[in-house]
């Protein structure tokens, strides 16, 4: 690790701290930023660093945002940049709420959709410690960031036995032009008992500029909840995305999110899961497409601590230009983890001679009668499967793209909401389009 | 229709094609007969444009030519191959590659594409001549097809893009009699006077079903015969043996 002090990261944002605050708040920041002070950044010397470099991203000195963003959104322009799915929204332009951009109405008694600064500071300081909990559990700098540094987020807390219909659309937006943001979007969401939600996150950009997107997801499913999380990140391809979502599932209780990453110029998705009770069941796809001098990275760890789980992870690059997919996947059988079943499958495909892929399972398996299974697979589109469809009419450019589709179709089949799979079809296919040019 | 003449192909420095002439007018159908290895499916792939291969030699189709011309470019000229191991391609439906390609060659050609609706009226229809499972339309490009399917889909293939010439490559391979038979009668329907055939097979089981008007034979990469379809019952009785043996001309031991 790398001393903190001296990094041009931290500069302003550090100065930015303000004076006065409440107590649990002064405490949590403490803890970060000492965790920040003692550990330092990541190197490549850090095996989940390896392939990352954070470097890129500590030479800019970024600014907080302030509370205004200097230009107003319009509902048309945000609907166009994120998507409707018909439910509920909280927006967050540059890491602030922004209300008159978000949408309530229609949520059954008892479920809390806010922002977490709306909150009084008494509740605050009981959730907080809920957000905080990376740095317990696998902290590294830029969960100790989001900790000290991050202001709003959105939390949802849905009771026991409720059924939300409709999904929930939780779009995090950076409005960066001018000098380079840093936002440290947070949301917590919480299902009790039987419970039952979808949810989209939408990571998104309206401009180009440089940005640090910082972001922290925590959920929390009690027994039999059932939470379907689908993340849409399409930042600016000059921006710095780097994710976290964290799970913890309860017995019985079913998770499963949905990734498609497209944008960035450095983009990380971490996703860790903890499957506390028995009968816990996972199931996490991936869809990542970089190209240009695009880096995307994915760190997945499911931890099995109970019998009877499941997990299933399935996650597939597309790489062109001298774009670079990361895939790392962690599988922790805990003893006592009896019968537990884990899968994985990893499939990159490259359309260019300079991109590269890197898949690495990891297996620990500390119980015995379990069953894992994982395979992966790097390889690029086929010559014969080419000529096929050039012999039946379609042009070179026209067959490489249908079997590029094809490769992914599987991908957009488990989106279940069919609004959003229409709008990640459209952008999966801007994005691929984009892939095929040469860098 | 399609004049070959002096075709050379290698693929990796090995040279598989050693000089190939042949002349295919409008309305004819020719077999292209002998033992495995020799070639035949080769001279398919570089008729259909099959980029691996280096060529040289002259081949004209309708006038132009073809050696300079891209796959998809020979495609929308008229050429087809019936692929003896048809491409599986997962995620891809049958039905939508095929009005795909459809519409690739009808615009290319300046036609007017067809709709989802006119397209499926025609599907339906040409699919009736090759007597195939409409079940199959649903699924994915020859995923999971018996080898007899994935025949027939080819035949299905042929039979709506409508080509001049069509190659077919082993397509009796695989298929058991009755299959054989409908693929036969789907074929022997496509026929007509303004439409070339080159069949290639290593068999004479196929030419009972499609009665060619000539058979050449091909061994080490050249024709080293050629007669009328009762060439077919000779090379039934004798074999290739004797054509294996005797090594082309100028050919080192």
């Amino acid at each position: 690790m790398s001393s903190a002090t001296q990094v041009p990261l931290l500069t302003a944002l550090q100065a930015a701290e303000p004076a006065r605050q409440p107590a649990w708040r002064r405490q949590l920041r403490g803890a970060a930023w000492q965790w920040l002070a003692e550990h330092g950044f990541p190197t490549a010397k850090d095996e989940a660093w390896k392939y990352t470099r954070v470097a890129p991203i500590l030479a800019v000195p970024f600014q907080p945002a302030a509370a205004q963003p200097n230009r107003r959104l319009s509902a048309a322009r945000l609907a166009q940049l994120v998507g409707d799915y018909g439910g509920p929204r909280l927006v967050f332009v540059n890491g602030h709420f922004a209300a008159p951009l978000s949408a309530r109405a229609g949520l059954p008694v008892g479920v809390r959709l806010s922002n977490l600064a709306a909150l009084p500071d008494a509740e605050r300081a009981v959730l907080e410690p809920l957000l905080a909990r990376v740095l317990q559990v696998a902290p590294h700098a830029f969960g100790a960031l989001n900790a000290a540094l991050g202001e709003d987020g959105a939390v949802l807390q849905i009771p026991a036995h409720c059924t939300l219909e409709r999904p929930i659309h939780l779009v995090f937006l950076v409005d960066s032009d001018a000098a380079p943001l840093a936002v440290h979007p947070r949301a917590l969401i919480q299902l009790g008992a039987g419970s039952r939600a979808s949810l989209v996150e939408s990571h998104v950009a309206s401009g180009a500029g440089i940005y640090l997107s910082n972001a922290l997801s925590q959920v929390v499913l009690e027994a039999g909840a059932e939470l379907e999380h689908y993340s849409l990140q399409d930042a600016s391809r000059s921006a710095f995305h780097l994710a976290r979502l964290d799970v913890r599932q309860a017995r019985d209780s079913r998770f499963s999110a949905h990734l498609t990453a497209c944008g960035g110029a450095i983009g990380r998705h971490e996703v860790r899961i903890a499957l506390e009770g028995p009968g816990a069941r996972v199931a996490l796809d991936g869809l990542y497409l970089p190209g240009g001098e695009q880096h995307l990275d994915n760190q997945t760890c499911i931890e099995h601590l109970a019998p009877y789980c499941t997990s299933r992870e399935r996650y597939k690059g597309v790489i062109g230009g001298r774009g670079h997919g990361v895939f790392d996947g962690r599988i922790i059988v805990r003893p006592g983890a009896l019968k537990t079943d884990a899968s994985q499958t990893i499939k990159n495909l490259l359309l260019s001679a300079t991109a590269q892929a890197n898949a690495q399972p990891r297996l620990e398996i500390f119980a015995d009668d379990v069953k894992c299974a994982h395979g992966a697979a790097v390889g690029q589109l086929d010559q014969q499967a080419i000529f096929y469809l050039r012999s039946r009419g379609l042009t070179e450019p026209a067959a490489r793209a249908l079997l590029t589709h094809a490769f992914v179709s599987e991908m957009l089949e488990a989106i279940r909401l069919a609004p959003l799979r229409s709008r990640v079809e459209r952008l999966v296919a801007v994005q691929l389009r984009s892939l095929e040019v040469a860098p | 229709m399609l004049e070959i003449e002096n075709l050379h192909a290698s693929v990796e420095g090995s040279e598989i094609l050693r000089g190939i002439s042949l002349r295919i007018e409008a309305g004819e159908v020719h077999a292209i007969m002998g033992p495995n290895g020799s070639g035949k499916s080769t001279l398919a792939q570089v008729l259909a444009g099959n980029p691996t291969y280096r060529v040289s030699g002259q081949v004209r189709f309708q006038g132009r030519d073809l050696l300079a011309m891209a796959a998809e470019a020979r495609a929308v000229a008229g050429i087809f191959l019936a692929f003896q191991y048809p491409v599986e391609i997962p995620g891809v439906g049958n039905l939508y590659f095929l009005r795909t390609a459809l519409n690739a060659v009808r615009r290319q050609r300046g036609q007017e594409e067809l709709d989802a609706m006119d397209f499926l009226a025609l599907a339906k229809e040409r699919m009736q001549l090759v007597e195939m499972d409409p079940e199959l339309m649903n699924r994915a490009l020859n995923e999971g097809f018996s080898g007899g399917e994935k025949k027939r889909n080819e035949i299905f293939q042929m039979a709506v893009l409508q080509p001049s010439l069509a190659i077919l490559d082993e397509t009796d391979s695989g298929l058991d009699i009755d299959a054989l038979r409908s693929v036969a009668a789907g074929v022997n329907a496509l026929r007509s006077a303004d439409r070339a055939l080159l069949l290639i097979t290593h068999y004479q089981r196929l030419l009972d079903y499609i009665v060619p008007d000539y058979i050449h034979v091909m061994a080490n990469g050249r024709i080293v015969q050629s007669g009328d379809k009762a060439l077919a019952v000779e090379l039934e009785q004798h074999g290739y043996a004797h054509f294996d043996a005797a090594p082309a001309p100028g050919q080192r031991p």
